[in-house]
C-alpha cells in the first residue's frame, strides 16, 4: 500500500475491490471498482455499507471519474474514494476537489511535486465535493 | 528520399536534422537512413525536439523542398508574409552564381 | 466594465506560477509532450505550424485600452509585431516561446488578462455580443451572466477533462451578433410573462465536421438557477458524450444521438439534484458583477446630426457605425478587413492607435467580434469624424462592415497545423475582384466565410456563402457552400457541387454574386433570394 496517497485518518481497508457487476451480484463485499464510465449511480442504494470504492482512470484524458466521485459525495458517501490508474500530479487537486480522498498512481508521483499541487490552490472559484468555500461566498460572508 | 523534422522544444521553431545536429534551415536537411528511429528516440528524449517524424522531400532548383504543400509552408513559411520568410543560412547565398 | 478584486488577481497569478512549474517540469524532462500537451493547451498554447501559438482569452470579447496596450506590447516583446483577433474573441500570437510563455503570462496578470481555457477538453472563453451595453435593441447587458460563467468554468474540477472542448455564448438581443446556436451551450437572457429575468438555453450547436443548430433545452431557467442548470448540462456530457472517437465527442453529437428529449430529460433529473447543493453564487454576487459593467457616465442632450460633407467619410459613417442605446452616440466597427490584408491581424502600431481611440473616444472601452473586427462601443457622433481621421491615416476605415470583402477566415494552411488548403490568399483574392465598395454596396449584406479545413474555425457552415478548403491529391480545393447564417436567422449551408482551384473559387463566387442581383426581388439580402429561389439557379450558374 506505499504507493496510496491517503487523505484519511482511519485504517487503510484491507478486502480487495469487486467489480461492479460482481458487486451488484453479490450482497455483502464493502469494496468496489468502477471502471472508466461505469455508472455510479447504482451504487447509491448500498453506499451506506461501503467501505471503500476505487474508481479506475485508464488514460489520464477520461474525466468521467471526477463525475462519478462527485455523485457519490453528493449522494452521502464517506467511506474511502480513491483514484487508481493514469492519476497524474497535474490532476490530483481537481480529484481532491471532486471527493477523492485517496489516490493510487500507477506511477508514482514526484512528493515535492504533489505536495505543491495540492497546496497550490488558496482559492477556489466553485462549489464541489470538498468543503471549501467558494471565493463567491468569501465575497458575501 | 526522406528527411527528419520537429519543432525545437524550447522556442518552437521548425527544424531539420542535418545527420549531426538540428537546423532551422530545410537546405540543411540530410536524408535519413535506416537509423532514423534511433535517431528519433534518442533526440525525443534528450528533449532537443518535443517530437519529431520523417517528411517526404525533394532536391529542387531551391535545393532541399518537402514534397507536400504543408510541410513546404512549415519549411519556409506562411505565403501571406512573405517578409517572415526565414532568412537563408548565408545572407549573401542568393547571389552565388554557380 | 468588470475589475478583478483581490480573489481574481490571486486565481490568475496562481495560474502563472502553476503553468512556469508545469513548463519548468516539461524541460527537465519530469513529464512528457503526452502529457504536457493538455496542460499546454489549457493555457491556450498549441505547437502550431511554424512554432508555438498562444492564445489569450478577451473574456466575452471586452477590454480596455490598458489590456489593448498589452496586447500589442506581447505582440512587439515576444512575437513578430502583430497579433491575430480571432473568431471566439480571442486574439493569438503565431510565432511564440515556450520559454517565454511563463513570463508572457505574467505580463498579461499584470492588466488582468490571461489565457486559462483557451484551448483543451474544458469549458472555453465565453462569448457574447459584441454591442452589450451599447445596443438599442437588448434587454439587459448579458455580460454579468458571461462574468458569473467564467468564474464558475474557472478551474472547474469536474469539467478539465470533458470529452471534448466546450463553448458558450450568452446573448441578451432577440438579433443575435454572436453565432449563439452555433455553440455547444447558447444562453439568451430573457424576460418572462412576470418580468422576472433568466436564461434560455439551448445546447448541442457546432460548426465543425458535423454542423448542427442546438435545439431550445429550456425556455426559461430562473437567473438564480443559471449556473446549476449550465452545471447539469456538463454533468450529462462529461458522464455520457462519447470518448471513442474525437471526431464524435463534440456535445451536438450526444444530442444528436439521443435526441433531444431524452437529453433534456436526463438533464432535467441532474438539474433536480444539483439545485439543492447550493452550486450558484446568491443573487448579491451577480449585483455585485452588474455594478462594474453600469452604464459609464454618458452626457445627455448631444446632437445627432453628423457633417457627412467628406464623402469618404460618409461612406465609413453608412457602413461602419451601428446605433447605440443613447442618442448623440455611436458604436464604431474597426475593420480589420483592408483589402490586401489578413482578416483579423493587426500590427502592434494599429492595436496601440485602436487602445488610444478607446481613451480618447469611448469610455477607454473596446471590443473584439467573432466577425475579428474591433468596436469601439460609445462614441460621440460628434466625435466620429476626428475617428474616422486617424483610423483611416493607420490603414483601419475600411467602409466594409458585413460586406462581401469583411470576411472571416481561418489562419489556413499558412499557419495552422490542422488545416489542408490555405484560406488567407483566397480572402485577399475575393477581397480585390470585388475592391469597388459601390460594387460591394450594391450587393448589401453578404457574409462571407472562409475555412481550411472541415473543422470549420472560419464558421463556413454559417456563411451567406462559405468556402470549405480541402486537399485533394495534394493540392488545394475549394468547396462552395451557400445559405448559412450564424445570426437569428440561424441556417447551415449548402455544399454546391464539386470543388475549384484558388482562382476558380473567386471566380464561382462572383458568378454567384451574378445570379443573385439578376434574381433579387426589393429588400433581399443575398441569403433571402437564395432562400427563396434555392440552390438550383446557383448551380446552374455555376456547373450547367
Amino acid at each position: 500500500m506505499a504507493d496510496i496517497l491517503r487523505f484519511r485518518d482511519d485504517e487503510a481497508h484491507e478486502e480487495p475491490a469487486v467489480t461492479l457487476d460482481a458487486f451488484l451480484d453479490q450482497s455483502n463485499a464493502t469494496a468496489v471498482r468502477l471502471e472508466d464510465g461505469e455508472d455510479a449511480r447504482k451504487l447509491i442504494p448500498y453506499l451506506e455499507r461501503l467501505a471503500l470504492i476505487e474508481i479506475g482512470f485508464s488514460n489520464f484524458g477520461d474525466g468521467r471519474g471526477y463525475s462519478a466521485a462527485r455523485i457519490l459525495r453528493e449522494h452521502g458517501y464517506t467511506g474511502e474514494l480513491r483514484a487508481q490508474g493514469d492519476v497524474l500530479v497535474d490532476q490530483i487537486a481537481f480529484m481532491r476537489r471532486c471527493g477523492f480522498d485517496s489516490l493510487a498512481p500507477e506511477k508514482p508521483l514526484d512528493p515535492v511535486d504533489a505536495e505543491n499541487a495540492l497546496a497550490r490552490w488558496d482559492e477556489v472559484y466553485q462549489k464541489a465535493a470538498d468543503d471549501r468555500q467558494p471565493i463567491w461566498a468569501k465575497r458575501h460572508a | 528520399m526522406n528527411i527528419l523534422t520537429g519543432n525545437d522544444l524550447k522556442t518552437g521553431d521548425v527544424v531539420w536534422w542535418t545527420g549531426e545536429a538540428w537546423s532551422r534551415h530545410v537546405s540543411d536537411a540530410a536524408e535519413m537512413g535506416e537509423n532514423a528511429p534511433d535517431v528519433m528516440a534518442r533526440e525525443i528524449a534528450a528533449r532537443t525536439v518535443s517530437d519529431c517524424y520523417l517528411v517526404d522531400a525533394e532536391r529542387t532548383a531551391e535545393g532541399i523542398l518537402p514534397v507536400h504543400i504543408k510541410e513546404k509552408i512549415r519549411a519556409t513559411g506562411p505565403t501571406v508574409r512573405p517578409d517572415l520568410k526565414l532568412a537563408p543560412p548565408d545572407p549573401a547565398a542568393g547571389n552565388w552564381v554557380i | 466594465m468588470y475589475k478583478y478584486d483581490n480573489y481574481d488577481q490571486q486565481m490568475v497569478d496562481t495560474r502563472v506560477a502553476e503553468f512556469r512549474d508545469q513548463v519548468e517540469r516539461r524541460l527537465a524532462g519530469k513529464i512528457t509532450e503526452d502529457q504536457f500537451k493538455p496542460l499546454r493547451l489549457k493555457n491556450g498554447l498549441y505547437l502550431q505550424l511554424h512554432a508555438y501559438m498562444l492564445r489569450v482569452a478577451v473574456p466575452y470579447g471586452t477590454l480596455n485600452s490598458e489590456q489593448m496596450r498589452m496586447l500589442a506590447h506581447i505582440a512587439r516583446k515576444y512575437d513578430r509585431d502583430y497579433g491575430h483577433f480571432t473568431t471566439r474573441q480571442n486574439i493569438q500570437y503565431n510565432w511564440i516561446k515556450l520559454e517565454d510563455a511563463p513570463d508572457i503570462l505574467a505580463d498579461l496578470a499584470t492588466v488582468e488578462m490571461h489565457a486559462i481555457q483557451t484551448s483543451g477538453n474544458c469549458i472555453r472563453n465565453i462569448s457574447s455580443d459584441q454591442y452589450a451595453g451599447a445596443a438599442a435593441d437588448e434587454l439587459v447587458d448579458p455580460r454579468p451572466y458571461a462574468e458569473l460563467l467564467r468564474q464558475w468554468s474557472s478551474f472547474h474540477p469536474e469539467f478539465n477533462y470533458l470529452p471534448r472542448k466546450f463553448k458558450f455564448a450568452v446573448i441578451a438581443a432577440d438579433e443575435d451578433r454572436a453565432a449563439m446556436r452555433l455553440h455547444d451551450i447558447g444562453i439568451q437572457i430573457v424576460k418572462n410573462d412576470t418580468g422576472e429575468i433568466g436564461a434560455r438555453y439551448y445546447a448541442g450547436g457546432g460548426m465543425g465536421r458535423t454542423p448542427m443548430i442546438a435545439p431550445l433545452i429550456r425556455d426559461f431557467v430562473p437567473i438564480a438557477e443559471l449556473i446549476s442548470y449550465a452545471e447539469a448540462i456538463l454533468r450529462v456530457y462529461n458522464r455520457y458524450g462519447r470518448r471513442d472517437n474525437k471526431f464524435k465527442a463534440r456535445i451536438k453529437i450526444l444530442v444528436h444521438e439521443m435526441g433531444a428529449e431524452p437529453f433534456i430529460a436526463e438533464v432535467e433529473e441532474e438539474f433536480k439534484h444539483l439545485k439543492g447543493l447550493n452550486i450558484d453564487a446568491p443573487a448579491a454576487e451577480l449585483e455585485r458583477i452588474k455594478a462594474y459593467f453600469a452604464d459609464p457616465l454618458f452626457e445627455a442632450g448631444l446632437p445627432d446630426e453628423i457633417d457627412r460633407s467628406d464623402p469618404d467619410f460618409a461612406v465609413w459613417l453608412d457602413q461602419n457605425t451601428h446605433p447605440h442605446k443613447r442618442p448623440g452616440y455611436a458604436v464604431a466597427v474597426i475593420s480589420l478587413k483592408p483589402t490586401d490584408g489578413i482578416p483579423g491581424d493587426a500590427s502592434s502600431a494599429q492595436i496601440d492607435l485602436m487602445a488610444d481611440l478607446a481613451e480618447e473616444y469611448s469610455f477607454d472601452e473596446l471590443r473584439v467580434t467573432h466577425a475579428q473586427n474591433i468596436v469601439l462601443p460609445h462614441v460621440k457622433k460628434a466625435d466620429l469624424y476626428a475617428i474616422w481621421q486617424k483610423l483611416d491615416a493607420a490603414g483601419l476605415a475600411t467602409p466594409n462592415l458585413d460586406l462581401i470583402s469583411d470576411i472571416i477566415a481561418c489562419p489556413g494552411l499558412d499557419y495552422c497545423s490542422l488545416a489542408n488548403a490555405r484560406s488567407i490568399p483566397v480572402a485577399q483574392k475575393i477581397a480585390k475582384r470585388f475592391a469597388d465598395i459601390d460594387r460591394q454596396k450594391e450587393l448589401g449584406e453578404l457574409k462571407l466565410k472562409i475555412s481550411g479545413c472541415i473543422n470549420a474555425c472560419g464558421h463556413h457552415h454559417a456563411g451567406h456563402i462559405g468556402i470549405l478548403g480541402v486537399d485533394r491529391k495534394g493540392t488545394e480545393n475549394y468547396q462552395l457552400l451557400l445559405g448559412g447564417s450564424g445570426a437569428e436567422d440561424v441556417s447551415l449551408a449548402k455544399i454546391t457541387g464539386p470543388g475549384f482551384d484558388e482562382d476558380g473559387i473567386v471566380d464561382a463566387v462572383e458568378k454567384v454574386t451574378e445570379v443573385y442581383l439578376g434574381a433579387r426581388e426589393e429588400g433581399e439580402r443575398f441569403v433571402d433570394t437564395y432562400r427563396r429561389v434555392g440552390i438550383d439557379p446557383f448551380k446552374e450558374a455555376l456547373y450547367g
